[in-house]
């Protein structure tokens, strides 16, 4: 399956944005997810099916104005 | 009774959280993470901004050393949605910082132009009644629009954060007389002038004209001594509070005589 993750294209066999943070090493990372522009809490990650062409956003804290 | 004894009972509120300091302090575009947490401490902010961005490293801890950093401010952590262009951008990153930063506070940025930086108002208006109607407490960088300023209120915004000027522009405040207008209308609104801010004399005028505090992020991030820069702009802030308190002489068209008139010798 081909997805993008922030943007940068990705292929993955994960089936949930669970599976996929965690493949990505940021299971305890200090983040906050979108799949295909809706935010997704972190208590949902599990019940997120991902699907071919899924466009992912995972975001962290960052210096700001 | 002085200024320092009325100093406590001085601090101002937002949505209900007693604030000690009106300068509130951007966290971006620093020389270097030290130099931000010195800073912040000199500073005596209570209040600093923040923002979400995509989590880059490989080992998914940038955005965790930041937020550790952020912890050991004690300060109150007031996330941003500055890049957003439209409200649903917006809405959606304002979700995403409450979760990250656990505050249901947002500072509510919709951008209408990537040149000047200046707030979509009619955005700003959309994203700030479907936020307030989520438990969000908005915060929104607004203009010194009066009309908006009604709607925003009338969205639930309990305060406005109105531009003196361009973002990182250092112009000052470029529409006095409508930021005067607005402080008249909201005497009892927390107002905090956001925005375009460069020298400390402007947020001392802001603070003088009656404006509740002022965010400061360029104007000490890029000086050449960002510490000492923190310094001056808490110095002029507490200055131009202090000169609100006690009452500001208003100009005269004509001179009048400091020195007595009486007692004047005949020479």
């Amino acid at each position: 399956m081909k997805i993008t993750v922030n943007g940068e294209a990705l292929a993955t066999d994960a089936a949930t944005l669970e599976e996929l943070c965690r493949e990505l090493g940021f299971a305890d990372a200090k983040i906050a997810t979108a799949l295909n522009g809706a935010f997704v809490p972190k208590s949902e990650r599990t019940g997120a099916a991902l699907a071919d062409g899924a466009a992912v956003e995972i975001l962290s804290p960052r210096q700001g104005g | 009774m002085t200024f320092a004894e009325t100093k406590i009972a001085d601090a101002f509120s937002i949505y209900g959280e007693t604030i000690g300091s009106r300068l509130l302090l951007g966290t971006s575009q620093y020389p270097s993470p030290d130099t931000l947490r010195r800073s912040v401490e000199v500073s005596g902010a209570e209040i600093v901004t923040v923002s979400l961005r995509r989590e880059s490293s490989g080992d998914g801890k940038t955005g965790q050393r930041f937020f550790d950093l952020l912890k050991s401010f004690g300060a109150r952590v007031l996330p941003n949605t500055a890049g957003c262009h439209t409200a649903r951008e917006a809405i959606t990153t304002a979700h995403m910082a409450r979760e990250v930063f656990e505050t249901d506070w947002i500072k509510l940025e919709v951008i209408a132009n990537d040149d000047t930086l200046q707030p979509d108002v009619f955005g700003l208006v959309d994203a700030a009644e479907k936020l307030t109607r989520d438990g969000f407490k908005v915060l929104p960088y607004c203009t010194e629009d009066l009309s908006v300023a009604q709607r925003l209120v009338g969205a639930g915004c309990q305060v406005l954060m109105p531009w003196a000027a361009p973002i990182g522009s250092a112009r000052g405040l470029m529409n006095p007389y409508g930021l005067k207008t607005l402080r008249a209308f909201y005497p009892d609104m927390p107002l905090i002038v956001d925005a375009g801010l460069g020298a400390p004399s402007h947020a001392a005028l802001a603070l003088e004209m009656g404006y509740d505090g002022v965010l400061i992020n360029t104007a000490v991030a890029k000086a050449a001594d960002s510490v000492a820069m923190a310094v001056a702009f808490a110095k002029a802030v507490e200055a131009g509070r202090m000169a609100y308190w006690s009452g500001i002489m208003p100009p005269r068209d004509m001179a009048s005589p400091s020195s007595p008139v009486a007692g004047l010798a005949l020479l």
